[in-house]
């Protein structure tokens, strides 16, 4: 949690918003993986380390070739952890939060999990299947050990649900762009958006980052003064699975400059 | 105590709950107050009834199957509920109906659905037809090659099919994707799932539709016989059918309920669709119940001759009942399912699904166990669509004819 707040601490100092970027751990297979994040966290100021699951049901075709490479590759939530550890090692001081679906969670066990993920370094979790219905007692948990549970803010979300939604989130609160899975799109509702993420805000008191759909930088220039930080994953999985090392560079180059002040 | 699940939080016991992503949070409380609010109106309860009967062909009936029963030997006396009898051919219009009705009635206009063989698809393609909705059925690519009449069915119903092509292309991504679109579509759709499972509030909505099967027969055997039956058997995929014969009979304690599920080509195979007999607790589609998984919490891909039980899920209700131990659950495998189909065929002149075979099956293969009792089978629907698939495979294992 510690890493968290310091870091959305030292970026609003500078002016800067943090840019978040997701991968499928394993991606495109165990071996090759550890590096691609490595790159991503010479630019992103956080990274989202994705859970390979056989059922990605809240995500796009890219995404979802991502954990089907992941799992043929012989991803399990150890090798996961493994990689979490060696990134760590690399790079001390930015948040590395894990992203999964909850059933391999579930049969690795909630507490386990939990404390083996502390132990090699993470710092929260984002559960997209698990809403705060169901998700009390692992938010709990979480927050005991240090870590920061991120859960989701819709723009079906009603207020109700959101002041709950902000009692459970740790450090801060993802407020999902659109109806609809994960995938690059070409333009966004950035008005609705900012109008969304100032409800979520004010709502929960909870820095809000936002999520889905981002994948150039102009997309965050266009709703660069509300959120607290973007989300870009299905852009950079792409150039993973094009291995594309030079494509990713300049994205994530790109990306990383549209989070600053113009 | 009386029976009355699921609680306010959806579950049944530690079993379902709503495990799915935030932006489909605010439908599911829509469509459970939506549901609450017509379960209790005289008004919808008369529309339902009176489409049951004059367009689904309601009550179905109970039928003493004397020839099947003479062949089993032992004195026992089996009946048939005739869910093949309904139109459509199964049980699965009772739910697509009530769903399609209450859909209308909540506003949406757009309704989706998944299907594994297409019996689901056809029977909400049938009913959006009947009440002007549009309908998109999501089939998995490897299913749509299996049953492409029924692709084309759907179709002359004036639905959309789409083809999903991700993950092993059968059920359980036909309902991924229709949960992506879902997702992406919520304000204007609804998702008529087909089965006891998904997220609350679907295991309950469908098995209170599917209830319309169990309140029936209980009715008919009374008259028939004076007395409750002693076993009520019926196949198991995610559970629909078997939900709704066992429901109206759950705190008649003397009453034995038996599940039986797709053993494929046998349990030790791991080839076989077996979830309460060989899977374990896990959270999927929206619910925790048994699951056919890895050590890792993978799904595994199943295998069963009959599409419509080859899901590596099951209804969280029936994941409680087995713990509290109320039903009992078995699996018996494709040859014996198919031997049952013969069987059923020859001596009552009725080609049973493959679904319900398995039921048929379990009864043949403990006709000894079952010796003067009283045994209710539910006949979920008929084998006209698997007549083709059944002839290529007794043509190809000519040692699985019974003739």
């Amino acid at each position: 949690m510690e890493r968290i707040r310091k870091t959305f601490k030292k970026l609003t100092e500078k002016g800067e918003k943090p840019l978040i970027v997701y991968a499928t751990a394993c991606d495109p297979n165990c071996r090759e993986s550890l590096d691609y994040f490595k790159l991503i966290l010479e630019y992103a100021d956080m990274v989202e380390v994705g859970m390979p699951f056989s059922d990605p049901l809240a995500d796009g075709p890219t995404i979802q070739r991502a954990h089907e490479r992941a799992l043929s590759s012989g991803a399990n939530t150890c090798r996961v952890l493994e990689l979490v550890s060696s990134l760590r090692e690399s790079c001390p001081e930015k948040p590395i939060i894990l992203m999964g679906y909850y059933n391999p969670i579930f049969v690795y066990g909630e507490d386990r999990f939990i404390k083996d993920s502390k132990e090699v370094g993470a710092d929260g979790f984002i559960v997209p299947d698990l809403p705060p219905e169901e998700g009390e007692s692992f938010s709990l948990k979480a927050k005991e050990m240090g870590l920061s549970p991120v859960f989701l803010a819709a723009p079906t979300s009603t207020d109700e649900r959101l002041v709950k939604i902000g009692q459970l989130s740790g450090e801060f609160i993802y407020y999902v762009s659109l109806t609809g899975i994960t995938g690059e799109r070409e333009e966004l509702a950035y008005r609705e958006i900012e109008r969304e993420v100032s409800r979520v805000k004010a709502i929960t008191g909870k820095p809000t980052v936002v999520g889905f759909g981002i994948s150039k930088g102009e997309h965050i220039r266009k709703m660069y003064n509300t959120p607290d930080g973007f989300v870009v994953g299905s852009a950079v999985v792409r150039r993973i699975e094009e291995r594309d090392r030079g494509g990713l560079k300049e994205l994530l180059s790109s990306l990383k400059e549209a989070t600053k002040p113009l | 105590m009386a029976y009355n699940l699921p609680d306010k939080r959806g579950k049944f016991g530690e079993f379902g709950g709503k495990f799915v992503p935030e932006t489909l949070m605010a439908a599911l409380t829509e469509l459970e107050e939506g549901y609450l609010q017509v379960k209790n109106s005289q008004d919808f309860k008369e529309e339902f009834e009176n489409l049951l009967r004059t367009y689904v062909g309601r009550p179905t009936p109970l039928q003493y199957a004397k020839r099947f029963s003479e062949y089993l030997g032992g004195n026992i006396k089996v009946y048939l509920k005739r869910e093949d009898l309904n139109h459509t051919g199964a049980h699965k219009i009772n739910n697509a109906l009530g769903q399609a009705l209450l859909a209308k009635r909540m506003g949406k206009k757009r309704i989706i659905a998944e299907t594994g063989a297409g019996q689901h698809g056809v029977a909400t393609a049938t009913a959006c037809a009947f009440l002007g909705l549009e309908c998109v059925v999501y089939m998995g690519e490897e299913d749509v090659r299996r049953q492409a009449l029924n692709v084309f069915r759907m179709e002359l119903l004036g639905a959309k099919v789409e083809v999903v092509k991700s993950g092993s292309r059968t059920l359980k991504d036909a309902v991924n994707e229709a949960i992506r679109d879902w997702v992406t579509n919520v304000r204007t759709t609804h998702y008529i799932i087909g089965s006891v499972v998904g997220p609350h509030p679907y295991p309950m909505i469908v098995r209170d539709f599917q209830s319309v099967i169990g309140l029936e027969a209980k009715r008919q055997i009374l008259e028939e016989t004076g007395e409750l039956p002693d076993v009520i058997v019926a196949c198991v995929g995610g559970g629909s059918n078997a939900m709704g014969i066992f429901y109206p009979f759950i705190e008649d304690k003397g009453v034995e309920l038996v599940g039986v599920e797709a053993g494929g080509y046998g349990i030790e195979t791991g080839k076989h669709a077996a979830t309460l007999c060989a899977g374990r607790v896990g959270v999927f589609h929206g619910a925790k119940s048994y699951l056919l998984q890895n050590e890792d919490g993978q799904i595994t891909p199943t295998h069963s001759v009959s599409a419509g039980l080859d899901y590596p899920g099951v209804g969280p209700e029936h994941s409680y009942l087995k713990t509290i131990d109320r039903a009992k659950y078995y699996a018996v495998s494709d040859e014996e399912a198919l031997r049952a189909f013969q069987i059923l065929s020859r001596t009552e002149g009725i080609i049973p699904a493959l679904e319900s075979s398995h039921a048929v099956a379990w009864v043949i293969k403990n006709a000894e166990k079952l010796k003067g009792k009283t045994v209710l089978i539910n006949l979920s629907g008929r084998g006209d669509k698997d007549v083709s698939q059944v002839r290529d495979i007794l043509e190809e294992n000519r040692n699985l004819r019974i003739w």
